[in-house]
């Protein structure tokens, strides 16, 4: 007898699929509170430089296809180049990482591995008032500029995108496909008992 | 003290349906969310309990916006056409043992003629909006629900043969056994041309987000909409009211729980199994909806009405226990019988 098809057993196929979904966790993130740790690659929409061992080439002005990246930078009285100011639009940024692969001394421009530029409120305008950066004056929030753009592990923690050495002191990514339903967590538990 | 009877229990039925349609807005939401791996709403309150009033207070601030070449009247009138009567159905709706606003003897027959009149006001609020998406909707829902208004009918006449009443107090009063047990495929059908009549996936395609904007809610706004959003819920409620009655036995139950808490537990079985519904299958093409109904539910109706009054002239149903088996193996076979010959054409024309 051929198998009895086609009187509708596909509905209770996806009744039944539907189903076995209401058990499962949810996927989605509430963002703010709950966060995903990024994969180690990831592009960040940080940049950081670093004063100590950037040569003042320009490299990575150059190879900025944007020209989000302004350098200033002058002889001093070792004869060394040293930059006088350097300022980074993020608003222009498109994160190719092209800086990076440019820098000859591969170390001193970095890409960060936070997300989130965005603020509450714009700080800048008024307090901002110090140094020689173009962002004086008027609001620039996403132009970061010097100091600004200094490594700081605590706050802007660098990504490991071509920096192989770096991705290994990262937390690794969390990952949906490892998601466990309730069931699962029920017997999880039961077995470590 | 006839009026006191009926002010009190207007205001009863008016609190009941807009509690419960406020409740089914934020149940299906965070249901719909549950059944797709997402929390749903859950900012507004505890498990976003206050969504639903948030969206209310927001409906009945928005400025009202009428179309410059709208049909203002109908335009107008549209909003409370479709709601009044989604509100009237309530009136014969027993919540216990004689509690109902009107016990009226035909009530059944009142709720098919009554909510019939929600395709007028669908269809005047796509005419008077003079939106082509609109009056698209409008038409889709005219074929759509005349067509399975037959079916549906049908199919809640096998109950009203074997209680012998078109009241639903006594329909209700002569479930022994529910009668989903002994009308099985009655209450499939039912289900699914209630899913079509109240435009409810698979079969909303009267505001078809994808194809038509929102059909012909699009040129409403304000309270206005919320009206008609308020009318969609109310349908969905009485909806599930009139399964629970018909077919699952409304206010009767064990009586630790009084009898209004069996019929409100009933309602949110038959509301959950429409959320299931809903979050499972895709919408229909508008060919498909009409052909299913045509070809399959209005012959399997037929069949099932034909043989249910058979086996009420025959006594077969005076004892549950041969009835039950036999009216679910019946039904079965029915269906795989009827789906042999159904075909929709496939999605393209047949040569």
């Amino acid at each position: 007898m051929p198998p009895l098809k086609h009187f509708g057993e596909g509905l209770l196929r996806g009744l039944k699929i539907t189903a076995r979904h209401l058990g499962r966790k949810w996927i989605t993130v509430q963002y703010p509170e709950q966060k995903l740790t990024m994969s180690r690659r990831v592009r960040g929409t940080d940049i950081i430089w670093d004063r100590e061992s950037c040569i003042s080439c320009r490299a990575c002005e150059r190879a900025c296809p944007v020209g989000a990246i302004k350098m200033e930078v002058s002889r001093g009285e070792d004869k060394k180049l040293k930059t006088d100011d350097i300022t980074v639009d993020l608003g222009l940024c498109i994160f190719c990482g092209l800086c990076i692969e440019s820098c000859p001394t591969g170390v001193s421009i970095y890409i960060g591995y936070n997300y989130a530029n965005t603020t509450y409120r714009c700080t800048h305008c008024a307090t901002d008032k110090s140094g020689t950066s173009p962002s004086n004056g008027h609001c620039g929030e996403l132009i970061r500029s010097n100091d600004e753009l200094l490594p700081n592990d605590a706050v802007r923690p660098r990504s490991g995108y071509y920096r192989p050495e770096r991705a290994g002191e990262l937390p690794p990514q969390t990952l949906l496909v490892y998601q466990t339903t309730y069931g699962e967590d029920r017997r999880r538990k039961k077995e470590s008992r | 003290m006839d009026w006191l009877h009926f002010a009190v229990f207007t205001l009863i039925l008016f609190a009941f349906v807009i509690s419960g349609v406020l409740f089914f807005i934020w149940y299906e939401r965070r249901g719909l969310g549950r059944f797709q791996m997402r929390p749903g709403p859950n900012r507004a309150g505890p498990f976003g309990l206050l969504q639903p009033v948030a969206d209310a207070i927001k409906v009945l601030l928005k400025e009202d916006i009428v179309p410059t070449l709208a049909d203002k009247p109908v335009h107008f009138l549209a909003p409370l056409v479709a709601f009044v009567p989604a509100m009237a159905v309530f009136a014969v709706i027993p919540f216990g043992d004689g509690a109902l606003l009107a016990d009226l003897n035909i009530g059944i027959l009142y709720i098919m003629a009554i909510s019939s009149v929600i395709v007028i006001g669908i269809f005047m609020a796509g005419w008077g909006s003079s939106n082509k998406y609109s009056l698209l909707g409008a038409m889709r829902t005219i074929a759509q629900e005349v067509s399975y208004e037959i079916p549906l009918v049908l199919s809640i006449l096998g109950a009203v043969m074997l209680a012998g009443s078109l009241s639903l107090n006594d329909i209700v009063k002569a479930q022994d056994v529910p009668f989903v047990l002994l009308q099985p495929l009655g209450f499939l059908i039912y289900m699914t041309a209630a899913l079509a009549e109240i435009n409810r996936t698979p079969f909303d395609l009267l505001e078809a987000d994808s194809e038509i904007v929102a059909g012909f809610q699009t040129e409403y706004s304000g309270m206005k909409f919320g009206l008609f959003y308020l009318t969609e819920y109310a349908e969905a409620l009485s909806v599930s009211a009139i399964a629970s009655t018909l077919f699952l036995g409304g206010w009767s139950g064990p009586a630790f729980l009084p009898g209004f808490a069996w019929l409100i537990i009933k309602i949110i079985a038959v509301f959950t199994f429409i959320i299931w519904v809903r979050a499972t299958f895709p919408r229909l093409r508008i060919d498909q909806v009409m052909s299913f109904c045509w070809k399959f539910l209005l012959p399997l109706a037929l069949i099932n009405l034909v043989v249910t009054a058979v086996l009420v002239l025959s006594g077969l149903n005076d004892s549950p226990w041969i009835a039950i088996p036999f009216n679910l193996l019946l039904a079965a076979v029915l269906i795989v019988g009827l789906s042999r010959q159904f075909r929709t054409g496939g999605g393209h024309a047949s040569t």
